[in-house]
C-alpha cells in the first residue's frame, strides 16, 4: 500500500472503498452479495461466537454457497443476546440474530441466506444512526 | 523435571530470553514495568531472584522494583496453578451472585482467594471486570470464560473438566 | 426468494415474554390457518423491541405498521382486518403523548429508538482489523480536514464550542483541556489516551477500542496537531489482550498508509502513537498517577497544580483524553458544533454510552442523547427488571458514584443532575438493582475495593477507606451500632475533604448516598439484626420444615456436608458448619428449605 500523500488521494481512496469494501474478496457477483456480520467482542467471544462464525464459514464454504462474505465486528451492544449475527441481503435493511446456537445458525443459512425468508430470535433496530 | 541440570538450563534460558528483551529496547527510560510484564510472562511469576535481575539489568535499586511488582495487581509473587481460576468480581457479577460463586469454589477446592492448592493443580483469584457482564456471573479458568454461573453443581462439573 | 408477502414480527423479549407474547404468535398461526394464508404470511418471534411498557408489540411487514398493546384477544381482528383485508386496525396503534396523534407506521416512530450511535457510530459495523472499512466511513477525514485545512486555534475553538465534555468522569470540557496543552509552549508534548478502564462494571472504552480502534487513533492525531505535539501514548488495561492486539494493528496499519508518520498527508505534520500497558490499579485512571505509572513507577498521584497541561509525562506538557472522548472527536470535526449541540442537552450536548447490567433484562452497551430519563433506559432499552422483580436502585458511577432510586426514574441524565444526586456520571457504569440486593453490602462491595485499590499515599484515604470497610463489614455482620450509622457519616465526610485524589475524595459516596436514601435498611441491620433483602448471610438462617421427605438430596449437594438426615426422615441443618450458601435451597424439589 502506497503511503496517502494528500487529502484527494485519501478522498479517492474512500470512493473507491466504498465500491469495494463489500466484494473486496469476490470480484464481479455484487448484484447478491450477503454480508454477515458477527459480533466479535470479547463478551460476544466468550459467548462462543467464535464457534459461530466458524460453523457458519464451514457450513458455507461445504454447501457450496459463494456469495456470502461473512466478517467480523466489534461489539453491536447487545450482550443479553450474545452471540449475535447481522445478515444483510442486497438492498435491505440488516436483520440482527441474537443468542445464535449452531442450530440456529443453519437455519439462518437455510432459510434466511438461501431462500430470503427471516426466521424467529430477530432482535429489532433500538438505535438511530448518525445520520437519521 | 527431576534432574537439576536440566532444570537450571531451562531457568537459564528464560533468564536470557528476559536479558535478550531488555538489551532490544531502545531507551529504558521508563520501561520498569513493560520489562516486569515480560518477566512474568516468561517466568510466570515474579520471584525475589527474577525481581533483583530486572533491578540489576536496568539499573534500578531492587527496593524500587519490588515497590512497582507489590503495587499492581496484575504481578504475582506467586507462582498460579496449572489452572489458574479467576473469578469476576466486578459490580455486574456481584449483584448476580459472584460471591455465592466464590464460595462454592472455596469449599470446593478448600482454599482461600490469592491461594493454590497443594498438588499445585488450581490457583483461586478474584478479578476485576472482565467485561463480560452479560455474562455475570463469569469465572475464567486459565483464557477460557465460563458464563452465568449460579450453582454449585455448575461448579463442580467446571472443576470436572480438568480432572487429569 | 421467499414467498411470504408478509411478516408479523412479535416481541418475544422477556419483557413482552411476561406479556403473553407466546400466546399471541399461537393465536397468529391458528387464525392464519384459518383464513388459509399461512403459505403468504410468516410469523415470526423477535428480540426486545425496546419499547416494553407498551408491549406486547407487533410489527407488520412490509408496511411497518406498528401496533401496541396486543393482546391475543385481538389476533383474530389483525387478521380479519388487516391481513385479508388490508386494513389497518387503528385501535391498536400508538397515540403520540405529545402531539394525541395516531402513528401508524414505525418508520414514523423513530422517537421510539431511544438510543443514538455517535461514539459507537462505527461499532459493530466495519471490521475492525480492516482500516478500508473506517475510510469507507469517512475515517481520517476529519484529521486531513484539519491539518489541511484548519489552524491549531480553529481546531481548538471548534473543540471548545462543541463544549464536549470529558466522558472518562469529570465532565471536564475537552476543549478547554486542549487549550491549556496548546498555551503551553515546549519542545516537547504528548497526548495521552486513558484506556484504563478501571470502574469494574463498565466496558465501553474496551468495546470501542475493539470495535472501532481507528477512531481513536485519528482523534489522537487530531488532537496532537491542536495542541503542538507529535507523540501519542496510549495506556490500556493489560487485562484487555482482544483491545490491545487490535488497537496495535490498526496503529500498523495507520501508519502503513502514511496517516500516521512523518508529514501526514503533504502536511508537514508529524505523529506517532505508543501504546503503554497498566498492571491493574484502580488508582491510574487519575491523569497524575497514570502518568507516573507510564513513567514505570507507581502509580500514585501528586497535587494539582500543576496539571498534566503544564507539567505532564516525563515533565512535558501532556493532554490526557479518555477513550470515549476521543471516539466523538472525529464527528464533531466532520458535522460541527452546531450539529453536535443539537443532541443532549445545553450543558452537556452529545451522548452517553452506558455499561447497563445488574438485574435488568436486556443487558447492554447503550449509547444515549444526554438528557434520556433513567426510566426510559431501564424500562425502554434495558426491557425492565430481571424476573419481573421490584426496581430498587440504580448505582452509576462505580465506586465513585451513588445510587439513584424510583423518585429518580424521570431525571434527565446528565453530567449536573447526576451530582445533585449525590451520584456521578462517572464513566458509564450503570448497574441495576432489584428488591433483593441488599444496599448496606452494597457499600461494603464499593468499600471493599477502594481501601484495595487506595494506592496508601495519603493517610485519609489510606486508613479512612480501611475503617470504613471495617464499620460497613460490622454492620452486615449484625454487630454494628447506631453511634457506627454516626460515626460513619462523620469518617465519609473528613475522608472526601482530606484527600489527595479523586479516588479518596469520592470514595466515601457510595457510603453517603446509600446512608441518605436507604437509612432504614441500615437501621434494620443495626436494631433489629435483620437483613430486609435476604442478602447478608449472617444475619440469615436456612431451616427444613416440616414439608421435607426424606430424600437426601440436600445432603449430597451440601458443600460443608452441614446437614444430617436419614432417608424418609426429617433433615436437618447444622447451623454451625452451614456457609448459608443456598445450594440446598436450590436444590430442594419440594421448597422444604427456607431462609429467614
Amino acid at each position: 500500500m502506497a503511503k496517502i500523500k494528500s487529502l484527494d488521494e485519501l478522498k479517492a481512496l474512500r470512493d473507491s472503498v466504498q465500491n469495494t469494501v463489500d466484494v473486496r474478496e469476490h470480484g464481479d457477483n455484487v448484484e447478491d452479495m450477503i454480508i454477515v456480520r458477527v459480533a466479535m467482542a470479547t463478551c460476544g467471544i466468550a459467548a462462543g461466537a467464535r464457534e459461530i462464525m466458524n460453523f457458519m464459514a464451514h457450513e458455507l464454504r461445504d454447501q457450496g454457497i459463494d456469495n456470502v462474505m461473512i466478517t467480523q465486528v466489534g461489539c453491536m451492544g447487545l450482550c443479553y443476546a450474545e452471540p449475535t449475527v447481522e445478515v444483510t441481503l442486497k438492498g435491505e435493511e440488516p436483520v440482527v440474530y441474537g443468542n445464535v446456537t449452531e442450530e440456529k445458525a443453519l437455519e439462518i443459512i437455510e432459510k434466511h441466506i438461501k431462500n430470503g425468508t427471516m426466521v424467529d430470535g430477530i432482535i429489532p433496530s433500538t438505535h438511530k444512526s448518525l445520520d437519521e | 523435571m527431576s534432574c537439576t541440570t536440566c532444570k537450571n538450563e531451562v531457568v537459564d534460558k528464560m533468564y536470557q530470553e528476559l536479558s535478550d528483551y531488555i538489551d532490544s529496547l531502545p531507551d529504558k527510560k521508563g520501561m520498569l514495568i513493560a520489562v516486569l510484564h515480560k518477566a512474568q510472562e516468561i517466568f510466570g511469576y515474579l520471584p525475589r531472584e527474577v525481581q533483583v535481575f530486572v533491578g540489576r539489568k536496568l539499573d534500578i535499586p531492587v527496593s524500587q522494583v519490588y515497590g512497582v511488582v507489590s503495587f499492581y495487581s496484575f504481578f504475582t509473587m506467586e507462582p498460579k496453578g496449572k489452572y489458574p481460576i479467576a473469578i469476576c468480581l466486578g459490580t455486574a457479577c456481584y449483584v448476580r451472585g459472584a460471591d455465592k460463586i466464590t464460595d462454592y469454589f472455596k469449599t470446593e477446592l478448600g482454599i482461600e482467594l490469592g491461594e493454590t492448592t497443594e498438588d499445585g493443580k488450581f490457583s483461586l483469584d478474584g478479578l476485576r471486570c472482565v467485561g463480560a457482564c452479560g455474562l455475570a456471573p463469569v469465572v475464567l479458568v486459565g483464557e477460557k470464560v465460563y458464563g452465568r454461573i449460579t450453582t454449585l453443581d455448575q461448579v463442580r462439573e467446571i472443576l470436572a473438566e480438568y480432572e487429569d | 426468494m421467499s414467498n411470504y408477502t408478509m411478516h408479523i414480527l412479535i416481541c418475544g423479549g422477556t419483557g413482552c415474554i411476561s406479556a403473553e407474547s407466546d400466546i399471541i404468535a399461537d393465536e397468529f398461526t391458528k387464525e392464519l390457518a384459518r383464513v388459509g394464508m399461512t403459505e403468504e404470511v410468516q410469523v415470526l418471534k423477535t428480540g426486545c423491541f425496546g419499547f416494553c411498557e407498551k408491549g406486547p408489540i407487533v410489527k407488520v411487514l412490509p408496511d411497518s405498521t406498528f401496533y401496541v398493546e396486543v393482546t391475543p384477544d385481538d389476533v383474530e381482528e389483525l387478521v380479519n382486518e388487516h391481513v385479508v383485508k388490508g386494513r389497518v386496525v387503528d385501535r391498536l396503534l400508538f397515540i403520540d403523548p405529545s402531539s394525541k396523534e395516531t402513528i401508524e407506521d414505525s418508520k414514523h416512530m423513530d422517537f421510539y429508538k431511544k438510543q443514538q450511535r455517535v461514539a459507537l457510530r462505527n461499532c459493530g459495523f466495519v471490521d475492525p482489523h480492516n482500516i478500508d472499512e473506517y475510510i469507507a466511513r469517512d475515517g481520517y477525514q476529519a484529521l486531513g480536514q484539519s491539518i489541511l485545512e484548519m489552524s491549531q486555534l480553529e481546531v481548538i475553538e471548534l473543540m471548545e464550542d462543541a463544549n464536549l465534555r470529558g466522558r472518562g468522569g469529570g465532565g471536564f470540557p475537552a476543549g478547554l483541556k486542549w487549550r491549556f496543552t496548546y498555551n503551553n509552549e515546549s519542545d516537547q508534548k504528548y497526548v495521552i489516551c486513558n484506556a484504563d478502564e478501571g470502574d469494574p462494571g463498565a466496558f465501553m472504552d474496551r468495546s470501542i477500542l475493539e470495535g472501532d480502534p481507528h477512531s481513536v487513533v485519528e482523534a489522537m492525531a487530531i488532537c496532537g496537531y491542536a495542541i503542538g505535539a507529535d507523540k501519542g501514548l496510549v495506556y490500556i488495561r493489560a487485562e484487555y489482550p482482544l483491545a490491545i492486539e487490535r488497537l496495535q494493528l490498526a496503529i500498523d496499519s495507520a501508519r502503513e498508509y502514511g496517516l500516521l508518520g512523518d508529514d501526514i498527508m503533504g502536511s508537514g505534520f508529524n505523529f506517532d502513537i505508543e501504546v503503554k500497558f497498566g498492571a491493574g490499579a484502580f488508582v491510574c485512571g487519575e491523569e497524575t498517577a497514570l502518568i507516573h505509572s507510564m513513567e514505570g513507577q507507581r502509580g500514585e498521584p501528586t497535587t494539582k497544580p500543576p496539571f498534566p497541561a503544564e507539567s505532564g509525562f516525563w515533565g512535558k506538557p501532556t493532554c490526557v483524553n479518555n477513550v470515549e472522548t476521543l471516539a466523538n472527536v472525529p464527528v464533531i470535526l466532520l458535522k460541527g458544533a452546531d450539529w453536535f449541540k443539537t443532541i443532549g442537552t445545553e450543558k452537556s450536548p452529545g451522548t452517553k454510552v452506558f455499561a447497563l447490567a445488574g438485574k435488568i433484562n436486556n443487558v447492554g452497551l447503550i449509547e444515549v442523547p444526554m438528557g434520556t430519563t433513567l426510566r426510559e433506559v431501564i424500562y425502554d432499552i434495558g426491557g425492565g427488571i430481571k424476573d419481573g422483580k421490584e426496581f430498587k436502585a440504580v448505582q452509576t458511577g462505580g465506586p465513585s458514584g451513588g445510587c439513584l432510586t424510583a423518585k429518580d426514574l424521570d431525571t434527565p441524565i446528565d453530567f449536573d443532575n447526576l451530582l445533585e444526586k449525590g451520584s456521578m456520571m462517572g464513566s458509564g457504569g450503570m448497574i441495576v438493582m432489584d428488591e433483593d440486593d441488599c444496599m448496606p453490602a452494597v457499600a461494603r462491595f464499593y468499600l471493599e475495593f477502594t481501601q484495595e485499590e487506595s494506592c496508601g499515599k495519603c493517610t485519609p484515604c489510606r486508613i479512612g477507606t480501611t475503617r470504613l470497610f471495617e464499620l460497613l463489614d460490622k454492620i452486615t455482620q449484625g454487630k454494628g451500632t447506631m453511634e457506627d450509622l454516626e460515626l460513619m457519616k462523620e469518617l465519609s465526610h473528613v475522608i472526601t475533604d482530606t484527600s489527595l485524589c479523586g479516588l479518596g475524595q469520592t470514595a466515601s459516596n457510595p457510603v453517603l448516598s446509600t446512608l441518605d436514601i436507604f437509612w432504614d435498611e441500615y437501621v434494620a441491620h443495626v436494631t433489629d439484626k435483620k437483613c430486609p433483602a435476604g442478602q447478608c448471610t449472617a444475619l440469615l438462617e436456612y431451616k427444613i420444615t416440616d414439608a421435607c421427605t426424606g430424600c437426601t438430596l440436600c445432603t449430597r449437594v451440601c458443600p460443608t456436608d452441614a446437614i444430617d438426615g436419614k432417608l424418609k426422615e426429617l433433615h436437618v441443618i447444622d447451623q454451625e458448619k452451614c456457609i448459608k450458601c443456598g445450594a440446598c435451597m436450590d436444590r430442594c424439589k419440594f421448597k422444604a428449605i427456607i431462609r429467614e
